[in-house]
């Protein structure tokens, strides 16, 4: 079944390992729709959230793939399983006398923080699924989004399920 | 030299140091400013070193090296044009799972992205045309790196590794000493475990199926399986398809060989594919030379699909039994869980449609004076008793080799396959020569290809290298040629070649140097290159238009293909012209 796709890549934080990881994508032709990337609980390790658009044929494969690149630990595909996942946006959107307690309102409704306020301008920080945010930049667009800017998907499974115990040993999650 | 107390060393001797202990006594390569202090330091080493014309001739001769001896090639380069020279023949490897270790030089650390002179980002360039490479900017961290690189090379799947070492770091001391630890790549697991459930699966389908047929790969080679893909096939009385890079891997003068299959293969085996009810794939990665136009592929057959990398499951060909492992080990799981049996009426019916192939066969060609390639391949099967080691180059006479020669023995050919690089065999012939010193060794290698990397001539003069060329001129660059007939209503865009007179271009460099125009000419001259010391040309001037038969136009389905046109009348044998 085609469906956007959470994977998870733990990887040695080393110099070019990102690249190896982007460079594989788009010699496979796999299109990315978010990547983030950050520090893990292990030193030394890395850890990538990918989404895409996949198959089940071309989700095995992607795994694999990267299970070929040397610097990579673990994969986990997390779409099926129970997961958090969580994107950050910060949105600043016109905010004019007269509209500001709107856009305030519908920020306190999303449970959007205002992190700064301008003249003509109101800035949200928001945390959240990537729907929840998605609807807030619903509801803020016709009062004139000035500037965007989202950080893409992290995701963690659910539960005590420990996926990786140590660098390299791979527990059955 | 170090005294006897200190292991204080340069990182230029430190690499040397490695190479000797991977068991490396032969590099191929090319000086220049970045490698200096490399180059500097080997003459304290009883490593041999080949001096190259081009460097891409320094990686196929490392890969030839590789291919021939199922050891790691080592290659050797500058910074900055060097390193880039090197990346065709980088991509071969890939592309062909080949063993090799590329060096390269690199500007000093300090000056890494200054486009300082002879700078360039090949650890970038090669990114996608490696297994896995490594920038060395640190002399600790020169040992353990080099050992790595090995390491990867030659494990799982094996492949290509770029080691790019800064000028700094080769000038840099270092107390490093390796102590025997295992290289810890905790990200790299080459070994798979095979599982009982689908090792069972596989046995049910093999002992059921009434028209099975194996498709061996380039894998049987690699893993050095060919014994037991033999006993395999003696019990269970399968037929073998080889792929290009798979001939040898099963002998070709077995009863159950079918030969090559694919773009170029046999009518008999294509059709065999088509009519299968069991295909078993063993370490090949079904590519589109291979399988036609995959939706009509093999439509009856469930797929087992043997194979040591798992992004290679489910690519191409669905496989209904995955079996991710060593090739080797696989068949070894199997063999004793078999049943024992014969094949006869599907073998019978495949015996049939070979001999409808026999009267299209060039070999039976009446003899009318003129010379074909295929009776080039033929004679100097027969005149080598099918015994050396042959180094085919990219285009029609490589798949008239592969016709024609038949091979017994795994590493006996050596071509290029997946990246079809043009001007490999030489380069790569020269690397064979160093692992097979005792084997004899002949580059089958068109008048295109040749002139692609024929300044390696001067590489055979130079170090004294014993192999034949058998240039197959025909005086175009043939295999396009063939397509503007096939498909492109017979415009010969850019396929016209004039050439140097090839035995004064042999004779310049030094080497002994004959041409053939006639088929009678070509058992006295093949006996004269074997026996007559140094590098040999031969210069065989072939038909002009011959095509490669059969053929599966590009995207077309496997059993739809062209045949050469029935001569008549059949003339049984032309083993003696």
């Amino acid at each position: 079944m085609r469906q956007l796709r959470t994977f998870v890549a733990h990887v040695e934080d080393r110099p070019g390992v990102l690249n190896r990881v982007v460079s594989l994508f788009r010699r496979r032709g796999y299109n990315i729709e978010s990547l983030t990337v950050g520090r893990t609980e292990r030193e030394g390790v890395s850890r990538l959230t990918v989404v895409m658009e996949a198959d089940d044929d071309a989700a095995r494969r992607i795994e694999a793939n990267l299970y070929k690149l040397v610097n990579v630990l673990l994969v986990d595909d997390l779409t099926n399983a129970p997961n958090v996942t969580r994107d950050l946006a910060l949105v600043k959107v016109k905010a004019t006398p007269e509209s500001r307690p709107h856009v305030l309102q519908l920020a306190e409704v999303f449970r959007a923080r205002t992190v700064d306020v301008g003249s003509e301008t109101v800035t949200l920080e928001i945390t959240g699924t990537t729907d929840k945010i998605d609807g807030l930049v619903d509801v803020l667009r016709p009062y004139g989004i000035v500037e965007m800017v989202r950080t893409g998907l992290i995701a963690m499974r659910r539960g005590n399920s420990e996926v990786v115990r140590e660098v390299g040993e791979v527990v059955a999650a | 030299m170090t005294g006897p107390r200190s292991t204080r060393r340069s990182g230029a001797q430190l690499i040397w140091e490695v190479l000797l202990s991977e068991g490396v006594d032969v590099v191929f390569g090319y000086p220049g400013g970045a490698i200096m202090p490399a180059y500097d330091t080997i003459l304290q080493y009883p490593i041999r070193h080949v001096l190259v014309r081009h460097e891409q001739g320094a990686a196929h001769m490392a890969d030839g090296y590789a291919r021939a001896s199922g050891k790691v090639g080592v290659a050797v380069a500058t910074s900055g044009p060097g390193a880039t020279n090197l990346v065709t023949g980088i991509a071969t490897a890939m592309l062909d799972s080949s063993p090799i270790v590329c060096i390269t030089g690199q500007v000093s650390s300090k000056f890494i992205g200054t486009d300082a002179f002879q700078e360039v980002d090949i650890t970038g360039v090669t990114l996608p045309i490696t297994k896995h490479n490594y920038l060395v900017t640190d002399v600790d961290e020169l040992g353990p790196t080099l050992k790595e690189a090995f390491y990867v090379a030659r494990s799982g799947r094996p492949g290509p590794v770029l080691v790019d070492i800064t000028k700094d770091v080769q000038q840099a001391m270092t107390e490093w000493v390796d102590d025997g630890s295992p290289v810890r790549l905790p990200g790299y697991r080459p070994r798979h475990a095979l599982h009982e459930d689908t090792l069972q699966r596989a046995i049910e389908l093999i002992d059921a199926a009434e028209r099975p047929l194996i498709l061996a790969g380039h894998g049987i080679v690699r893993a050095e399986a060919s014994a037991e893909l033999r006993a395999f096939v003696e019990k269970t009385g399968i037929p073998v398809g080889s792929t290009l890079l798979g001939l040898g891997g099963f002998p070709a003068t077995h009863p159950l060989s079918l030969g090559m299959m694919g773009m170029h293969g046999e009518a008999w085996v294509n059709h065999a594919v088509q009519e299968a009810d069991l295909l078993i794939a063993l370490g090949m990665r079904f590519d589109d030379r291979v399988t036609g136009r995959l939706d009509t592929y093999a439509p009856g057959a469930k797929k087992i699909h043997v194979e040591i990398d798992p992004s290679e499951i489910n690519k191409n060909v669905k496989a209904d039994v995955p079996i991710v492992g060593d090739v080797r080990e696989v068949l070894r799981a199997l063999l004793p869980r078999v049943q024992k049996r014969t094949r006869g009426p599907w073998v019978a019916r495949i015996e049939e449609s070979k001999g409808h192939s026999a009267v299209r066969d060039i070999k039976h060609l009446p003899h009318d004076g003129r010379l074909f390639a295929a009776h080039v391949m033929h004679d100097l099967w027969r005149l080598t008793e099918g015994k050396a080691l042959i180094v085919s180059d990219v285009g029609q006479h490589q798949m008239w080799e592969a016709q024609y020669y038949k091979h017994d023995h795994p590493r006996g050919l050596v071509t290029s396959g997946g990246l079809g690089t043009m001007g490999f065999s030489l380069p790569a012939a020269i690397g064979a020569a160093f692992a097979r010193k005792d084997d004899e060794i002949w580059v089958v290698v068109g008048d295109g290809g040749f002139q692609m990397t024929a300044c390696e001539l001067a590489t055979c003069a130079q170090e004294g290298i014993k192999v034949n060329v058998a240039i197959i001129d025909n005086g175009y660059l043939g295999m396009v040629r063939q397509w503007q007939e096939f498909f492109y209503d017979g415009r010969y865009s850019a396929t016209p070649l004039k050439s140097p007179d090839f035995v004064k271009l042999a004779e310049a460099h030094g080497l002994a140097a004959r041409r053939v125009e006639t088929r009678e000419q070509i058992a006295d001259a093949v006996a004269w290159a074997r026996n007559t010391p140094g590098t040999c040309v031969i210069d065989f001037r072939v038909e002009q238009e011959d095509a490669v038969y059969p053929m599966v136009p590009a995207g077309a389905a496997l059993h739809d293909m062209i045949r050469r046109p029935a001569h008549s009348p059949i003339v049984e044998t032309s083993e003696d012209p």
